[in-house]
């Protein structure tokens, strides 16, 4: 009986309403802004995963708003990749949330504004990853741009607004091109639904124009090298909740269009996957080794995500031989990341918090003070670095298997490279961890919540290494 | 030459002088304006390329409203934003830009 209930719910349409109506609850009752915003974030993480096990059961769902169909109406799909990415939306959500309100509980009121501000961005996000048509998958990357900058600009300092202010124009760019793609397919095929879009689609200029207007505009809002310049400041100066949910899953939400895309049209030639493959290698040696050159922590992260990020890019020149094993390689890179790099940002959260400061020379045996917070800090660099057994170790390893198998050795060193560098930049902030600073530093309690939850994050980025012979069946028939 | 293809090359021409001025200019009401200006260019190839089978196609003018609305809450966002730039640091520039003199040639450049 709770199978039939749970089957016929339609939860799709719940993981966008819920945190809507929560972020507006929120925002007109700010007083009890932090109640309202945990019941919302919880209650929009089990929607999220209802329709994740609806699509374990029944496969891929669609919904017509409305009762309305396309092309009139605007339809939701979802499929096996639309349900990993809620899924993994919904356990870094649930996560940041439950870190946030001990987080903020001491801060000045205006911090208050965070709830509405994430639940809003958390609709758009289960919306972009339901959207079935290329206009609503535009809005919904409006949603999220303005409700993402709105967040980088809480924390009310000079360079925190110096850096929304850029992400915004960056954003709004990146949303101009990818809107402009959507109106010229529109006029070449009389249609923005997706599946219609791939039948008719055939190839050429009508296609090849809008196609680099959107993966353009796309690719800015990702951040691959050489359009991270962004990035860093607004990921690094934001609060720590906030750059776990920036770097964790806002940038593979546009990269998941991305990916949708190529999906849908496929495009051929070689030239753009091993541009694409080539700017993630910059990607990766460029991030790293900023990271390893930054004096503060959340900096140090930040540029990691850069590097992490090229990593997604290396599977569009391997995809030729055996797609599945490139796609999905791809594809548990950026869950785990999201993962990881949450776990990352708010352990580095912890430490700022602690010691007042996050310079990392300075960090005052960490280790002893806060012990928790330093084990979810390295579990997630593991996943970071790839070491086995953790998600990261899975990801790493298809997209390896997929450079050898075609020869392509070249590939295979970014990697191993990329991987070496990872280990060394979080290795250098646990050895200042281990030592004493010359300088003396206040020094605050950290709440034991905060603590548990990096971990218990940390601890699922490893944990996805085991859960990937059920995880991966699922993109079965999403892939090319 | 039908007026559908004039609004649609007139787009285009808004958006790359909207480009222009968003990298160019350091003044960040300028930049909000550059990146208004762009969208005006979308919207007018939308509604070009909409109606140049001579029958005017209500969808893409569907979108527009839409794009506008996004484009309204996207300026009121930018410009609260370039107010708090202004009185937290004084100048309402981004940091590379603050050496310039936001209101004489060299600014508005």
């Amino acid at each position: 009986m709770i199978h039939d209930w749970l089957a016929g719910m339609s939860w799709m349409v719940w993981a966008i309403v819920l945190p809507l109506l929560g972020a507006v609850c929120a925002f007109l009752f700010p007083r009890r802004a932090a109640v309202i915003g945990l019941s919302g974030a919880f209650l929009t993480a089990g929607a999220a995963l209802a329709v994740l096990l609806q699509i374990i059961m029944g496969g891929p769902r669609s919904y017509a708003l409305g009762g309305w169909g396309a092309p009139l109406g605007i339809d939701l799909v979802a499929d096996g990749l639309s349900a990993l990415m809620l899924a993994m939306t919904a356990i870094v959500g649930a996560a940041v949330s439950v870190y946030a309100r001990v987080y903020l509980a001491s801060s000045p009121d205006k911090v208050k504004r965070f709830w509405p501000l994430w639940l809003f961005l958390w609709a758009a996000l289960n919306g972009l990853f339901q959207a079935g048509d290329a206009f609503n998958l535009y809005v919904t990357l409006e949603l999220l741009g303005l409700s993402a900058v709105a967040l980088v600009a809480l924390t009310g300092s000079g360079p925190a607004l110096w850096g929304a202010m850029r992400y915004l124009l960056v954003s709004l760019l990146g949303s101009l091109a990818y809107l402009l793609g959507v109106a010229l397919l529109y006029h070449a095929y009389g249609t923005v639904d997706l599946a219609l879009l791939g039948e008719r689609a055939d190839g050429g200029l009508m296609l090849a124009v809008p196609l680099g207007a959107m993966i353009a505009g796309l690719l800015l809002k990702t951040g691959l090298f050489p359009f991270h310049v962004w990035l860093p400041p607004a990921h690094g100066s934001a609060r720590a909740p906030v750059s776990a949910l920036l770097s964790g899953l806002v940038v593979k939400a546009s990269f998941y269009l991305l990916l949708r895309l190529w999906f849908t049209f496929v495009p051929e030639g070689q030239g753009v996957p091993l541009l694409l493959g080539s700017l993630g290698a910059a990607a990766v040696f460029w991030g790293s080794v900023q990271a390893l050159r930054q004096k503060r922590l959340k900096l140090l992260v930040a540029y990691s995500t850069v590097a992490q990020l090229g990593y997604l890019f290396i599977a569009f020149p391997l995809a030729g031989l055996d797609p599945a094993l490139a796609w999905g390689g791809s594809i548990y890179l950026a869950l785990s990341h999201a993962l990881a790099k949450g776990a990352m940002f708010l352990a580095a959260g912890s430490i700022m918090t602690q010691g007042g400061h996050d310079e990392i020379a300075e960090l005052d045996r960490v280790v002893d003070r806060m012990p928790l917070t330093l084990a979810a800090f390295a579990l997630s660099g593991i996943s970071l670095a790839g070491l086995p057994p953790s998600g990261g170790f899975v990801g790493k390893w298809m997209l390896l298997q997929a450079a050898l198998a075609q020869g392509q050795w070249f590939w295979a060193v970014v990697m191993i490279v990329g991987g070496l560098l990872t280990a060394t930049y979080v290795f250098r902030v646990l050895g200042f961890a281990f030592t004493k600073s010359p300088h003396e530093h206040e020094r605050h309690d950290v709440p034991p919540t905060m603590e548990w939850t990096a971990l218990l994050l940390a601890l699922g980025a490893v944990a996805l290494g085991f859960v990937a012979p059920w995880a991966l069946p699922l993109l079965d028939g999403v892939l090319p | 030459m039908s007026s559908a293809l004039l609004f649609a090359g007139a787009g285009i021409g808004l958006l790359l002088i909207g480009a222009w001025a968003l990298v160019l200019r350091a003044h960040l009401i300028r930049k909000v304006l550059a990146i208004n200006v762009m969208g005006s260019g979308v919207f007018l190839v939308l509604v070009g390329a909409g109606a140049m089978g001579g029958v005017v196609d209500p969808v893409p003018q569907a979108m527009v409203i839409t794009g506008i609305v996004v484009a309204i809450s996207a300026t009121a966002l930018a410009l609260a934003l370039v107010l708090r730039i202004a009185n937290a640091t004084g100048k309402p520039a981004l940091p590379e830009d603050r050496e310039r003199d936001l209101m004489d040639e060299e600014g508005a450049r």
